[in-house]
């Protein structure tokens, strides 16, 4: 079985984010840039299924800037194969992305893809159903387990109010959660080794692919600020509060 | 200009978070209609037909929607959105895993998790986990929304709007439903809850967490966690408020033992009233906190329990 996995290039988690005076967008530049940790989690599933046996061969995916071979390569050290960038400094939404993903399923024709549930920095959570939806294949999104038997695949999902199992058809898409597994760390001999395997990179116009941006950005702004509270001295005087000045508790 | 709102339900209640998408894709669209997609759902149908507001309810009743899997309540959604400008759908696990499919067909980009309508087709939503808000415009056919419930007001009952039987529409035998295993509580649901208590790493252990429970019974509260109090093992994972976990905003928030973490802070700021509890004075959860209290948490929360057991003055 081969699997795809799609990994992305944001903003590392640690950062905190500024907003640009001009509300253009937020200021990305100079800023430590990582692969988008739910992908992550998805690169160490596909290992996992291919050290258990269920997978032959681990293809990770990315879409964007040249930079984004980076982050391949870090999916290459994690143990992927070989990997394939789709390089464009244009604005990627996630219809644009799930289009060139699907050409790419197209061409390697995989059994299973592997995506994060959401991108941290877009926190869109669309890629993988639209992926699914674009290929007319299942989907099991929110991905806390995963089992691959007889041209099925098994996922236990992460619901609102606790958990829900599905079984899905291969090919199929999975989308990952934080629980699906905990990504190993990558060693300096995988580093090295990852350095020599294969990364092709093609182009949306070699794929066919529009990936003109379908929504407009106006303008991107600070949150609203919580006025700043008090500090109060003892348990007596927050109930107190609580009672008299916020009125939450009877 | 009409929206199309998909109703999330247990096919026997219709759930809060579909008043507030009402709410939204009413300010969006001016007129709304509601599906209902599911198996033996007449009741929700009739629940969503009370709504006021509501022009009709379409109802496609059948077995294969008995488990909302989402090729099959995408498939039915797309039957139904002929006619419509809009289609809304909660931002929760269920509108999340639907309306996406439905928008890759429709090849229209998705609006998702707006917390605010600014014009028809134009909307606010956070990125970057609640840290900068994009006000985004789609020049799309189609409008397709996912709306954070707890950024709009629950529309409340009082229409009678007709309910109308569509043929069901499914795809067969891509996915089938194996189980679920649903969190039992007599606790309040933690997205709907007027107080929420939520533990973080400060507790120490999972066993440390009870102290909570009498704090929640007394207050009629939801319990819910830290990111790293989950991963610690401490609590369940679907107590985890935060951008990875569940996003709240409810009367009376009670932080215990949480530092403060931005990726916890995206997920309860909108709270009306948030108090913290924790022994480091430098917790970044101060900074968000209407009442704050710099105390050992486990001298603090028995003594409030016993506080507020006390009638009010």
């Amino acid at each position: 079985m081969k699997v795809l996995v799609c990994v992305k290039r944001v903003v590392d988690y640690n950062v905190k984010v500024r907003v640009k005076p001009d509300q253009s967008g937020v200021d990305i530049a100079n800023v430590k840039m990582s692969m988008n940790p739910f992908d992550e989690i998805g690169v160490e599933e596909a290992m996992r299924l291919k050290e258990a046996g269920s997978a032959t061969e681990v293809v990770a995916v990315s879409c964007g800037v040249a930079q984004c071979q980076e982050t391949l390569r870090t999916a290459l050290a994690i143990g992927a194969d070989r990997a394939i960038l789709v390089q464009t400094d244009a604005e990627l939404q996630p219809l644009a992305v799930a289009k060139l993903l699907s050409a790419l399923v197209e061409r390697e024709q995989p059994q299973l893809v592997i995506l994060g549930k959401q991108a941290i920095d877009d926190d869109a959570n669309q890629t993988g159903q639209m992926l699914a939806a674009l290929r007319g294949i299942a989907q099991a999104t929110f991905a806390s387990r995963l089992r691959i038997a007889d041209g099925w695949a098994e996922v236990l999902r992460e619901v609102d109010g606790g958990l829900e199992t599905v079984a899905v058809r291969l090919p199929a898409v999975v989308t990952t959660d934080l629980r699906l597994n905990e990504p190993r760390y990558v060693t300096l001999p995988n580093i090295m080794k990852a350095k020599k395997k294969p990364l092709e990179v093609l182009t949306p116009e070699a794929l066919g692919v529009d990936v003109a941006p379908r929504l407009k950005t106006l303008k991107v702004s600070e949150p609203a600020q919580r006025q700043a509270g008090i500090l109060v001295p003892d348990v007596a005087t927050l109930v107190a509060k609580l009672r008299g000045e916020a009125k939450v508790i009877p | 200009m009409k929206a199309l709102v998909l109703a999330e339900h247990d096919n026997a209640t219709l759930k809060p978070a579909t008043r507030s998408v009402v709410t939204a894709a009413a300010q969006a669209a001016g007129a709304v209609d509601i599906l209902v997609v599911g198996s033996g759902c007449a009741a929700v149908a009739q629940q969503a037909a009370a709504i006021a507001g509501v022009g009709r309810v379409l109802l496609a009743d059948a077995p294969a929607h008995a488990d909302a899997l989402a090729e099959n309540v995408a498939e039915q959604l797309l039957a139904c959105a002929g006619g419509y400008t809009h289609l809304f759908a909660p931002a929760t696990s269920y509108g999340k895993n639907v309306l996406p499919r439905v928008a890759a067909r429709l090849d229209c980009a998705q609006v998702s998790d707006a917390i605010a309508v600014l014009a028809h087709d134009t909307y606010a939503r956070p990125i970057y986990a609640g840290n900068a808000i994009a006000t985004v415009q789609s020049a799309d056919p189609t409008i397709l929304v996912t709306a954070r419930p707890t950024s709009f007001a629950p529309a409340a009952d009082g229409g009678g709007a007709p309910i109308e039987p569509v043929a069901a529409v499914a795809v067969g035998a891509l996915s089938r439903f194996v189980g679920r295993e649903l969190a039992k509580s007599d606790r309040p649901e933690l997205q709907g809850a007027k107080v929420v208590v939520s533990g973080g790493r400060g507790l120490g252990s999972a066993e440390n967490f009870k102290i909570l429970e009498g704090l929640a019974t007394r207050l009629h509260a939801a319990l819910g966690a830290s990111r790293a109090a989950v991963d610690a093992g401490y609590a369940p994972n679907d107590w985890q408020v935060g951008q990875t976990g569940k996003i709240v905003a409810p009367q009376l928030y009670i932080a215990v033992g949480i530092s403060g973490a931005i990726q916890h802070l995206a997920g309860m700021k909108d709270s009306k009233v948030i108090v913290a509890i924790n022994k480091d004075a430098d917790a970044p959860i101060f900074q968000v906190a209407d009442y704050g209290l710099v105390a050992d948490l486990f001298t603090a929360v028995p003594e409030l329990i016993e506080k507020l057991a006390e009638p009010a003055p």
